[in-house]
């Protein structure tokens, strides 16, 4: 399960800091924060700016851009369904449908106990055997229905 | 006792980490001193968790496990038991007996983070031979084996290289494409895990050929094995001087970092991926100017894809007739195949390009996982058409698909079955599109959210002859009017389900759609 730390300017501070001089530091610099803090903090915006001498406007413009960057931290667990079509191929919308329902949230929802956040994702490369998923850092495979009880079961 | 077993995301998403531990356990509960080498995959999913026992005869496979087999596994390999997992010699195992595996030929045999295990497979021969031979007889071997671009649009690999060993800079980039974004495809994720060394060796004979010093790959988050694995392969290669200040006592320089995308299929096109690497957001450039004259930073930039890269020291260390020597037609040496979605047999196969798409999906493949019949193989990705079985004697060729309307792409085959509702599909393509669509063009931005309201008024039964009409009209529009491939080539997806499939644009819409 990810941990995510409350924000620290000084943290933050620190993490630009060591990767501020790499050339294109923008997005290793925002994969940084967002593993530190869960998503991209407001407060780190102005602060991303000064550091590599854009706007504000610049910055956001980039955050916004890329799917991955969130704006509120995510539940305490993610799952992220593929709804592309090899997985749709095998069933895999049924299962996400089922999904959804079962924790009764929309795609980028997170469950009113803070427990699960769903995202969509585009391919996981596991095409081989979908329908497939990440919860957290772990793939899985060939989901259906009971799997995903049996998840949501064991993340409450 | 030597046993194998993968750490590819796959077999990991199958349960090959909970059959490792249980091995570990097993082996130490009995005291035996077991050595257990986690590889990539051999590609045989349907087989994964797949584990091999190294025997004075070769290496014999089990397949695939849980961890209620291991003790029956071991004993069997103890006694030299029947079991009924047991799947004999891996090298007689039909599925790969068949493959021409040159761009492959160490995934899944190989430690991946074992410099030596690479170097004891062949590995480093390519980029010594690069290193003797010099960068012009480099680019004209690479050139002369016929090598074609993986990424998807087929330009030969060693005109790519001229034009940047051409131009004249101080500072020139190799770049990976590992954004490999299509669905159906897991070829680049595969080699990453399973033999990143073989990455590592195509990158830095593509340095010295065109006189760049760093190179980059830029990978995608949604491959977290293959981004750890690369992490440590990059570090291990500089300790074993295929990277870094003097690469193999040469004297020459070659750097390599790897930077991970955040979601963006649209960022696998070349101009927006370095837009992306810049640190901006992943719009798509005007071309000209070409990557290979202002690419990264505005300098000159060879840009392939992970398979074109990797394909490489194979090339090199063989020689290009050895490699052209495969393949039909323009279509020179291996693809690796990638089979996907409702299929019996989905893996990885590479073979010399010519095989039918029917060879594929019905004898390769073994047709459906459902065992329903199959109703529609979309090839090449979201941007690829999707073809009945009657075009299945289609070679896989460039040529070929292109000369019916398709694609190979990457070289992602996508099975369905007969419940596949074709309008769905093309929907999806369309939303697709729109979802990702980099903005900087109205065909596509715009178009693509057009044509999903004109197949949901087609679902609804309105108008349906004039909104079939606008729909084609619209496709022709996003062919011709947009700057690259997304909105270029949405279309194929699009028309083909239009074309192969009318009668699904007829049909009533599913209660769930109409609502
Ligand atoms: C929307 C879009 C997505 C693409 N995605 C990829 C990709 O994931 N990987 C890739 O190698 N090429 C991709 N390409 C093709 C690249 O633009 C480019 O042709 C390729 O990286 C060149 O390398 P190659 O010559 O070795 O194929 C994409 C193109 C478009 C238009
Ligand atoms: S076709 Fe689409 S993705 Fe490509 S440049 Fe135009 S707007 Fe961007
Ligand atoms: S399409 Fe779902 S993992 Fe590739």
């Amino acid at each position: 399960m990810p941990s995510y730390e409350p924000w620290s300017a000084a943290r933050a501070e620190t993490i630009i800091a060591a990767g501020k001089d790499a050339p294109g530091a923008l997005l290793p610099l925002l994969h940084d924060l967002q593993h530190v803090f869960g998503c991209i903090p407001d407060a780190a915006v102005p602060m991303l700016a000064a550091a590599l001498n854009l706007s504000r406007a610049e910055i956001h413009g980039v955050v916004s851009f890329y799917h991955d960057f969130r704006s509120h931290p995510p539940g305490r667990h993610i799952l992220k369904l593929c709804r592309a079509e090899a997985c749709q191929a095998v069933g895999g919308e049924a299962v996400a449908r089922h999904a959804l329902a079962r924790l009764g949230i929309d795609w980028h929802g997170t469950t009113p106990d803070g427990a699960m956040t769903v995202e969509p994702v585009y391919c996981l490369g596991l095409c081989a055997c979908g329908p497939s998923a990440m919860l957290d850092e772990a793939p899985l495979a060939r989901l259906d229905a009971a799997r995903v009880d049996a998840l949501v079961e064991t993340v409450r | 006792m030597k046993f194998f077993l993968p750490r590819d995301m796959a077999a990991v998403a199958l349960g090959a980490d909970a059959v490792a531990a249980a091995l570990t356990a097993e082996a130490a509960r009995r005291g035996l001193a077991v050595e257990l080498v986690r590889t990539g995959s051999r590609g045989m999913f349907w087989l994964e968790p797949m584990l091999e026992v190294a025997t004075q005869a070769g290496r014999v496979a089990y397949g695939p496990l849980t961890v209620a087999d291991v003790p029956g596994v071991l004993d069997a390999v103890a006694t030299g038991a029947a079991h009924a997992r047991a799947l004999g010699p891996v090298d007689d195992i039909a599925w790969l007996a068949r493959q021409t595996r040159l761009t492959f030929a160490r995934c899944g045999i190989v430690d991946p983070l074992s410099a030596e295990d690479y170097a004891a497979h062949g590995g480093g021969r390519g980029l010594d031979r690069a290193l003797a031979l010099g960068p012009a007889a480099t680019v004209a071997e690479v050139t002369a084996s016929g090598l074609r671009g993986r990424g998807g649009a087929g330009f030969p690999t060693g005109i790519k290289w001229k034009t940047v060993a051409d131009a004249a800079d101080a500072q020139k980039y190799i770049v990976a494409n590992a954004d490999e974004g299509d669905s159906g495809t897991y070829a680049d994720r595969m080699l990453m895990e399973g033999d990143p060394f073989c990455l590592i060796e195509g990158m830095a004979i593509a340095g010295i050929a065109v006189g760049a010093t760093q190179g980059y790959i830029y990978s995608r988050s949604e491959y977290p094995f293959a981004n750890a694995t690369m992490r440590a392969a990059i570090a291990a290669a500089r300790r074993a001087a295929m990277l870094g200040p003097d690469v193999r006592g040469s004297g020459i320089a070659f750097e390599l970092e790897l930077r991970v995308g955040a979601g963006a299929y649209v960022c696998g096109e070349e101009t927006a991926l370095l837009e992306s690497l810049e640190g901006k957001r992943g719009q798509v450039r005007a071309k000209p100017p070409l990557p290979a004259h202002q690419g990264l930073f505005g300098r000159p930039t060879v840009i392939n894809n992970v398979v074109s890269l990797a394909s490489v020291p194979f090339i090199m260390a063989e020689g290009a007739a050895v490699y052209r020597d495969y393949g039909m037609g323009r279509s020179r040496g291996t693809m690796p195949i990638q089979l996907a979605g409702n299929l019996k047999h989905a893996g990885l196969f590479e073979t010399a390009f010519g095989v039918t798409l029917g060879e594929l999906v019905e004898d390769i493949g073994g047709g459906t996982m459902s065992g329903r019949p199959v109703r529609a193989v979309q090839v090449g990705g979201p941007l690829g058409a999707y073809f009945p079985p009657s075009l299945f004697d289609t070679p896989f060729d460039y040529e070929a698909f292109a000369a019916r309307d398709g694609l190979i792409g990457h070289g992602g085959v996508v099975v369905f079955d007969d419940t596949v509702d074709m309008r769905h599909q093309a929907r999806f393509a369309l939303e697709f599109c729109a979802a990702e669509s980099c903005g900087k063009c109205t065909p596509c931005r715009l178009g693509a959210v057009r044509g999903v309201e004109v197949i949901d008024r087609i679902a609804a039964g309105e108008n349906r002859g004039g909104n079939l009409v606008l729909l084609r009209d619209l496709c022709e529009t996003m062919k011709f009017g947009s700057l690259c491939a997304l909105g270029g080539f949405t279309p194929y997806p699009v028309l083909s389900a239009l074309n192969h499939f009318p009668d699904d644009f007829q049909a009533p819409a599913l209660p769930a759609a109409a609502e």
